[in-house]
Order: C-alpha cells, then structure tokens, then sequence
C-alpha cells in the first residue's frame, strides 16, 4: 500500500494551498484553535465563488424564473436553466432534460418512490437495497412498500465493508422491480461495484437507483457509463450551497412517470377539474424552484470542474492511505470497513472511548468530526455497536491536518484513560 | 484542555471508569429503561421504593462519559432520599446543568454533583448528564414508567 502511495506521489503533485485560500471558513478559529474540518461527508465548506454567485443573483438579477417578461426575469431563468446544463454536463448526462432540481438526495429518493415506484411497484412485488444504506435510500422504500404491499430485500454487507455480490445474484428473481443502493458508502467509505450491479439488473430488465451522495462529490462520473436508471446527489456535499440537489434519470422513464407535487410550474394547461403535465424536467419541478440553490450548485461544478474530479480523486486516495496507515498505528484503534474501492471516509472506534465524548474532545482542538450513526442505525446493529466517529476528507484538506487529528486521538487516550 | 477539565472533572472520569452501583437488582420494585435513540445511549436503572423511600438504587448499561457519570453518581446520593428529596435533588441539578443558577451558591446541597457544573458550556451535552435523572423523575412521579429523550 505504502508503495503504490509513493509512487503515485511521484508522478502526481497536487497542492490543497492553491484552493484553500478560496474557501473563508476555513480561516475561522473554533474555542481559539485553529478550525480543522473533517466532517466533509457531512456537509463541505463553500469556495469564496460559490458565495459570490449566490450574493450576485441576490444582488442583481433576483426574479421568478420561467414566469417574467422583464429582464430580471430573463436573466435568473436563463441562469436557472444554464445551471441545468452545466450539471448535466458534469455528469455526462445526455440532456439537460433529464436533470431535475430537487431539494438534496433525499427528495430526489422519494421523488422517485412516488412517482415511479407508486405507479409501476405493486403487491408482492420486491426491491432490492443494500445493508449500508443511509436511512434516506431506505424509509422511502419502506413507507412505499406498506403502501403497496411490496417487500424489502436486503445485500448483506461483510466484514470489510463491502456488499455481498453473491447473494445479490440470488436476490434477483421475477418479482425484483427496482434495485436501490449507494454509490459510495457513507459509514465504510466502500465504492459499490456499480457496473456490475447494473449489468447484472439489467440482464433481467430491472431498473437500478444509484444513492451517488457521496460519490459524485469525490469522483468522476459518467451516468451514461454507470447506465443506471436513477442517480440521485446533494450540492451541500459538493461545494454548494444546501437545499438543492439532483435527480436525474433515463428519459423514457421520466416521461412515464407520473408526477410528485402539483403546483404551478408543473403543468401545461388546467382546468377546473383536470390538468396536463408540463414536459420534462419541469413536470416534476413545482413552485418556484431554489433559484439561488441552483445557480450556487453550478458554480460549485464549476470549480470541482477546475479543481479536476481525476487529480481531486488521486489526491484524496493519497489522503485517506495516509490517514488509514496513521490512525491503524494508534493501539486500541478499530476501524470499520476495509474496501479495496473505497473514498476518503474512516468510521472508527478508539478504545472504549464514547464517541460523543471523543468528538467532544477534538471539537475542543478545534477539529471538527462527525459522531453518531451517520443516518444509518442498522448498520450500526448489525455492527454490534452504538455509534461510531467518522472523519471524511476533502481535497482542501491536508496530510498535516490528518496528523494533528491522530496527535489529539492519542491524547484523547490518555485524558480518558483515567 | 482547560474548557475540557470543565468538562471532564476527575469525579466524572472516575465515576466513568468505576461506575457505582453497577448491577443489576433482582429485588427492585422499579425497573426504568432510560436511553437517548440519537446518541445510543442506553441504561436499565433498578429502584428499590419503600414508603417513599429509596431504599436501594442501580444502573446498568452504556453510553458516553457523562452519562454513565451522571447515572452512578445519582445512583450514590439518591441511595435512602425520600421521595421528595430526590425530586428537590432533580431540580437542583437540572438547573445548574442547564446554567439557569449558578453552582457557587449551592455547592453545599450539590456536593459531588457540582463536578457536572461545566455542562451547561455545553447545549449538545446537557442531555447526556440529565439522562438517568430524567428517567428517575419521570418514574418518581409515577407518569409512566419509561422515559425516552428524543
Ligand atoms: C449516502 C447518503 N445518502 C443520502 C444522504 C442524504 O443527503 P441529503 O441530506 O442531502 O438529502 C447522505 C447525506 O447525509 C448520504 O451520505
């Protein structure tokens, strides 16, 4: 491991500092210490020009979108819809058409459970989640199966963090009507086999919803290559600002779905006892969208886009080998999850120390990680334990911060040991 | 690391590391489940009432520092209170762990309960040091016999 790690290091130089000037926060002193920010799969800190943009359309060119036949009005609709593209274009999609603005990963989930899943899951029909989903990639599948008198089937997750594909393949039968799962992990940071959970859905006609919350944050990706059918994220994970987010999905099904909320914006004509849907994306999108969310979101693509999803991917594998090799030397330190896939996320347990009071204790240094059940209590029973601490890396952040975060676990062994 | 020793005073790593009355009681009247679903905090506490009195108290379970502190600590002082004076200790000590008095001015009545004085610095944790008080008031008032913070 230590290895490939030099070698990479080696032929890829990749420098934090060039961005870290760009993101204010990260300035900020916390209890009089310097902040150290290591809870990115939580929320990440926003660039100077993601701010910017959103004060700019505040300041400038604040309308409706879609309604106005006054120049504001033109300006923020055609900001609006550029921010469409420049999305969709992020993630290859083949149009804009099918990149729908949500409110984060979560609407975007239950978007499809109502829409698609009302309309084509049915009694003893089944759907097919992973252990390790975030409870957003799983109470919206049970609320639609008590509806509909489907069932739940679960892809164990083993030891390492990893699904079982075996029992996947033997998931998959007749009755299979979609297939739910995360992209990337946020308890194990483990990178589901995407390609073959879809190849192997596919062979069967079964459509597949990827939870990429994590991963389009921290990897390159093209839906058209993954072919899934569903792709969901959040811009607050990725340099945005929170309350926007993105669903996208295949045309056809978008066409054939019926839609989530009705309201203005939705429809095309309406009368007093029926309406017609708008074309798509705008029939799933009703009332005033978050204009300012959408325009900041594009602007944070805009700089991961700068920035390069393949060297931002490259240096933070770096990252997390540094951080994994570091935290594996301290004795007592358990880390759950051992993906050879895997993104910059550690959940870990130190000794018998509590987490909250560990997470407290860092907080007091300044360093700010995550403790908890990150949103996903049932992999936190199956794992035999309360809650874990979480950090989760970014590429503004550096080797010297992952040093100073495994100083002050030691010493948080030592203040607990009492 | 002087905010924390607020915090973390000797008494609460001590009674974190031993806790007191750390078992189970096969003769309670009282059995209370007492957890925090968010934290996963999660203790069993054992009552002995006799004419309103406690006569015998327990705790077993996991949880954070504090919590656990909190818990073996009441378990320690409330051991032969009435019922009215374990009552008048809860309002006390949600009080001051919640910063509405000041410790100073009570520290004879709070004894080894001040060591929770620095909570109050602390929103997040207010609700790790009330935990096992909470379940026991809920149950000394006999309103229902389970209490769970959400
Ligand atoms: C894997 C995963 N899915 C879904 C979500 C939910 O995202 P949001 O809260 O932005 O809707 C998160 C983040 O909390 C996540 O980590």
């Amino acid at each position: 491991m230590e290895m490939t790690a030099r070698r990479t290091e080696e032929k890829f130089q990749f420098n934090p500092h060039q961005y870290r000037g760009d993101f204010p926060i990260l300035g900020e002193k916390v209890h009089g210490k310097q902040l150290i920010y290591l809870d990115n799969a939580a929320t990440t800190q926003k660039p100077i020009q993601v701010i910017d943009a959103i004060s700019d359309y505040y300041r400038h060119y604040n309308a409706n979108v879609h309604r106005a036949i006054h120049k504001l009005g033109e300006t923020a609709t055609e900001a609006f819809e550029n921010s469409r593209k420049t999305i969709a274009r992020f993630i290859s999609a083949p149009s804009e058409k099918q990149v729908i603005f949500t409110r984060g990963t979560t609407e975007a989930i239950n978007l499809v459970a109502s829409g698609w899943g009302r309309k084509f899951i049915g009694a003893g029909d089944e759907i097919i989640l992973s252990e390790m989903e975030h409870h957003s990639n799983l109470i919206p599948w049970q609320l639609l199966a008590k509806e509909v008198g489907a069932k739940l089937k679960f892809i164990p997750f083993k030891e390492d963090g990893t699904i079982d594909f075996p029992v996947y393949e033997t998931l998959l039968s007749s009755h299979t009507k979609l297939v739910t799962i995360t992209h990337m992990s946020n308890v194990f940071g483990t990178i589901n086999p995407v390609i073959r959970i879809v190849q192997m859905a596919h062979d069967r006609g079964i459509p597949v919803l990827f939870d990429a919350a994590q991963s389009v944050p921290h990897l390159p990706v093209n839906v058209e290559h993954l072919n899934c059918d569903f792709f969901a994220f959040s811009g607050h994970k990725m340099l945005g600002p929170t309350g926007i987010g993105i669903l996208y999905a295949k045309s056809q099904i978008l066409e054939n779905m019926n839609p989530y909320q009705g309201g203005g914006e939705m429809i095309s004509s309406v009368w007093f006892e029926e309406a017609t849907w708008n074309e798509i994306p705008h029939k799933f999108e009703a009332g005033t969208p978050n204009i300012a969310g959408a325009i900041g979101m594009a602007k944070a693509v805009e700089y991961l886009e700068n920035v390069g999803m393949v060297n931002l991917t490259l240096y933070e594998q770096e990252l997390t080998t540094h951080g994994l090799e570091k935290m594996a030397e301290i004795p007592g330190m358990k880390i759950y999850g051992a993906a050879p896939e895997r993104g910059g996320i550690i959940s870990f347990n130190l000794g018998d120390i509590h987490p909250h009071d560990l997470s407290h204790f860092l907080d007091q240094q300044g360093i700010a990680v995550r403790a908890g059940h990150h949103c996903a209590q049932p992999v936190m029973r199956k794992l035999n334990i309360a809650a874990t601490t979480r950090v989760s890396f970014y590429f503004y952040n550096t080797k010297e911060e992952i040093d100073s975060f495994v100083d002050q676990l030691k010493k948080a062994k030592e203040f607990f040991a009492y | 690391m002087e905010d924390l020793r607020d915090l973390y005073q000797e008494v609460i790593l001590d009674h974190n590391k031993n806790p007191r009355n750390f078992h189970k009681m096969d003769r309670a009247t009282k059995v209370l489940d007492s957890q925090n679903p968010l934290c996963g905090d999660h203790y069993t506490l054992f009552l002995l009432l006799e004419d309103d009195v406690i006569k015998d108290i327990s705790f077993e379970g996991s949880g954070c520092a504090i919590s656990k502190a909190s818990a073996s600590l009441m378990s320690s002082i409330l051991k032969g209170k009435s019922r009215k004076e374990a009552e008048e200790l809860f309002q006390l000590f949600h009080q001051v762990v919640t910063g509405e008095i000041d410790p100073v001015e009570h520290l004879e009545e709070l004894g080894k309960l001040a060591a929770f004085a620095g909570v109050s610095e602390f929103p997040a944790r207010v609700k790790c040091a009330i935990l096992a008080w909470h379940t026991m008031h809920e149950a000394l008032n006999e309103e229902t016999d389970s209490f769970s913070t959400e």
